[in-house]
């Protein structure tokens, strides 16, 4: 395993995306923070529905339509690709009890993103970019101006919302809205792919069963660098199977051709064919054999090796990302509970969760012992528990879990969790409630 | 975190189900021409498998997809009928049992299926499912005897109060749930044998260690022989008291379950086990380098079903078909060469890259390196500065 070099890749900040549902909302993604720098490989384990597939859709902008970012920003090497608009946001903060810090944060945040955000394309879009930014930064300003002068209290809260409220309805502000998006999109579209890779859930299924494999890897070079010719692009292609150990003969098969394996590597040559420096991979092994889950696993290990590419590996299995990855984050109920160096989380948990989840764990290795189920079962993202979203299963909770969300605790370098106690259970000190 | 010891794993009893040279072979249809003109072709599903059940024990059955653990599974429970082969339950054969016979033997034997979202129907009440084995086999004369039956059988699945759940539909359950509901349909009818087909691999992290216990508690109490089937060897040695490896419809290894995991004998065992991921990022192993992929279950090779894969073949294995026989006691193998070849258990595989422990740069296999007992590795010249491991203490 490589260490990582260079700067932050990838920086995810406090991200929050809600799904809208007949019944609600469904919190999937709750202020999430994390990063992650140029060769490094990081895991995020999470049971299904806790989030960690929608992380990675935000990053790569591929949410569905009921999906909006509602909080925080995600920037790849240092541009903005996903950020909440200023008026969602601080409505957004306004429904949580601490929205009197949350909103000046907001304030300072967005502001430097305002000024870093620079418009692109035609002159009439770039003026119309810009007005939509100026018409934000006015916004931003007419917040300010309103929690200067006032301390925090219910009508200052009722100020806010009526002056966010202004900017949420009406034609002109979902079509201002609109245009923000468009703009980040376009600026995503030139990345994705060529920047930021992704390795689908069903890979399996990925592949369009009625054109040959190496034609679809090379619809995406095609999609990227217009100029290239058939013959380089077959070159590349090529160069692409020996990459992932794929017998060079296949290029010219169709997906059913192919062994579950056999198109799980294609789908990785698919996804390196433009050199990202970014492959996140959704359960990449998941539908795989044993014997080809280590091999895939080896194939990723001798990837990063050679290219040097940040990764982020998603998955439920920890034993995986404990193969490959150097750094893990353990998602649940859409809060990042723990994160940071993977040896150090393995030997040391600061969360009760991860604790829970690793005695879970049946292994192969050492002596057979009982493994402690954690009781009853994942919270519902659209009515989440208050407090800490694992104190109705945590075996450590006690009054204060119940009542406040828990804060972020640094406990070692590389090393935080989200829980009131995790100082005390990184050190032993805490008995069970 | 708190180390419990399992319960030792004790088989007790006679033989419950022997099952001798068992076959099951599906034909492919050829289309007209095809089956006017070439041969019949046939997929070995399970091809001449024979072992025991013995009472009160877990048999766990691991092997990749496609090895015909699933299809032996549902032979047992007569869901299948066998191509040919002998099923002795309780001395009587089932192989070619019909009728009321059967309608008696189905009572007596039940199957818990993989995906507790597709084997419950969506619109029965928990309690109309656990109740339908009791209507179909007549058990329970009144609807107040049914209902006592079932709200025991679902507070012994861990679904407590049984009324909360009784009137509910599988969709306002969690898989779990769903799940338990499956475990107490299949025990209502108080079985003497469960085949359990990878009931907890479509279950999240935290529910399946739940599941597992469960299942084993119910084992303990009824003392019900179950063969648990699954393609995760992780779960499947937590699981069981012996376990079978199969591979291309044959049992490769049968032994206890930790005679597999610490000792394999068959040279397959011996590249799965090392393809195993293990939940701990310090425990490196080096892997057995196993060629090619699963052959066809159609064509099937000649003479040991492993030999293109096997890094011990010799000349025999192309032509011969080994048998399983008792290579020690209690440990049947099915390789020509058991015993004589040196298979490694995952631990004394050597590791021949990764990271140098000194440099953190990586050790590939053509440098040379040198390893630990940790197991750690190390470019030879940084193995030479140190002169022993400073984890393990092994000196190089």
């Amino acid at each position: 395993m490589i260490d990582g070099n260079g700067g932050t890749l990838l920086d995810v900040d406090h991200l929050r995306v809600y799904f809208r549902i007949m019944k609600g909302t469904v919190k999937a993604v709750d202020g999430v923070s994390f990063q992650l720098h140029r060769g490094e490989t990081m895991g995020l384990v999470g049971e299904s529905g806790c989030g960690k597939t929608t992380t990675a859709y935000a990053i790569t902008r591929l949410l569905p339509n009921n999906g909006e970012i509602v909080g925080g920003a995600v920037r790849f090497n240092n541009m903005v690709v996903a950020r909440a608009h200023v008026a969602t946001e601080v409505a957004e903060a306004l429904k949580r009890p601490t929205w009197y810090e949350e909103i000046q944060a907001i304030l300072a945040k967005q502001q430097a993103e305002l000024l870093g955000t620079s418009a692109t394309g035609t002159p009439a879009q770039i003026l119309e970019s810009q007005e939509a930014l100026a018409h934000e930064a006015g916004l931003l300003e007419g917040v300010r101006g309103i929690l200067g002068s006032m301390p925090p209290s219910d009508d200052l809260k009722d100020a806010l919302q009526e002056a966010v409220d202004a900017d949420l309805k009406g034609w002109s502000a979902s079509r201002r809205r609109r245009r923000m998006e468009r703009e980040i999109e376009s600026q995503m579209s030139t990345i994705r792919w060529s920047q930021v890779s992704m390795i689908f859930q069903s890979a399996m299924n990925a592949f369009n069963p009625v054109y040959r494999v190496g034609d679809q890897i090379a619809e995406a070079l095609y999609r990227h660098f217009p100029d290239m010719s058939k013959d380089q692009a077959r070159e590349r292609v090529l160069q692409l199977f020996d990459l992932v150990g794929l017998d060079r003969s296949r290029i010219d098969g169709y997906p059913h051709e192919f062994s579950g394996g056999m198109r799980q590597r294609s789908m990785i040559a698919m996804a390196l064919a433009c050199n990202p420096q970014l492959l996140i991979a959704d359960e990449p092994t998941t539908a795989l054999d044993v014997i080809m889950q280590d091999r895939i696993l080896a194939e990723i290990r001798d990837l990063q090796r050679e290219l040097n590419i940040a990764m982020m590996i998603i998955t439920h299995d920890i034993s995986v990302v404990a193969e490959v990855a150097e750094k893990i984050g353990i998602m649940y109920g859409g809060h990042l509970f723990e994160n940071g160096n993977i040896q150090d989380i393995f030997e040391r948990p600061a969360n009760p969760y991860t604790i829970g989840l690793m005695s879970a764990f049946p292994s192969i290795k050492g002596d057979r012992r009982r493994l402690r189920a954690i009781p009853g079962s994942p919270p519902d993202l659209s009515d989440p528990p208050p407090g800490c979203r694992f104190h109705p299963r945590c075996r450590f909770a006690q009054e204060v879990c119940r009542v406040e969300e828990p804060p972020i605790v640094q406990v070692a370098a590389d090393h935080w969790s989200k829980c009131h106690f995790a100082k005390e259970i990184y050190e032993g000190t805490l008995r069970e409630s | 975190m708190q180390v419990e010891t399992a319960a030792s794993p004790e088989a007790t009893g006679d033989v419950v189900y022997r099952v001798e040279n068992l076959f099951k072979l599906f034909p492919i249809k050829a289309g007209f021409l095809g089956s006017l003109f070439g041969p019949e072709q046939y997929v070995h599903a399970v091809d001449g498998v024979s072992f025991d059940i013995k009472g009160g024990e877990i048999l766990g059955v691991v092997g990749e997809s496609g090895c015909g653990k699933t299809t032996t599974g549902r032979i047992l429970v007569r869901l299948e009928t066998p191509t040919s082969g002998h099923m002795f339950f309780r001395g009587t054969d089932i192989a070619t049992m019909r009728g009321s016979e059967l309608r008696e033997f189905r009572r007596k034997v039940q199957m818990i299926f993989q995906d507790p979202y597709e084997s419950l129907n969506p619109r029965f009440t928990v309690f109309a499912t656990v109740a339908e084995p009791l209507l179909v086999h007549g058990v329970g004369e009144t609807y107040d005897e049914r209902e006592e039956m079932v709200a025991r059988a679902l507070e012994n699945a861990e679904l407590k109060p049984a009324e909360e759940y009784m009137y509910r539909f599988p969709h306002e359950l969690s898989g779990g749930q769903r799940q338990r509901v499956a475990i107490a349909r299949a025990l209502v009818l108080r079985p003497e044998f469960v085949v359990a087909d990878e009931p907890v691999s479509m279950l999240d992290v935290s529910i399946r260690a739940g599941i597992m216990n469960l299942m084993l508690n119910l084992r303990e109490q009824y003392e019900i022989p179950f063969m648990f089937i699954s393609h995760d060897v992780s779960v499947t040695r937590y699981m069981s008291h012996r376990i079978a490896v199969m591979y291309l419809g044959n049992i490769v290894e049968l032994a206890s379950s930790e005679e597999v995991i610490k000792n394999p004998m068959h040279p397959y065992t011996e590249a799965l086990l090392s393809a195993v991921p293990v939940p701990d990022p310090k425990a490196k192993h080096g892997r057995v380098e196993i060629k090619g992929e699963l052959p066809s279950p159609i064509n099937v090779p000649s003479g040991c079903t492993f030999h293109p894969r096997c890094l011990y073949r010799r000349e025999i294995c192309k032509e011969v078909r080994p048998v399983l026989r008792e290579v020690q006691p209690d440990h049947w193998v099915q390789c020509h060469f058991a015993g004589e070849i040196k298979t490694r258990k995952p631990d004394d595989i050597p590791i021949e890259e990764g990271t140098c422990e000194v440099c953190h740069e990586y050790v590939t296999p053509e440098m040379p390196s040198n390893t630990c007992n940790c197991p750690r590795i190390y470019h030879a010249e940084h193995a030479a500065q140190l002169g022993a491991c400073p984890i393990c203490k092994k000196r190089f």
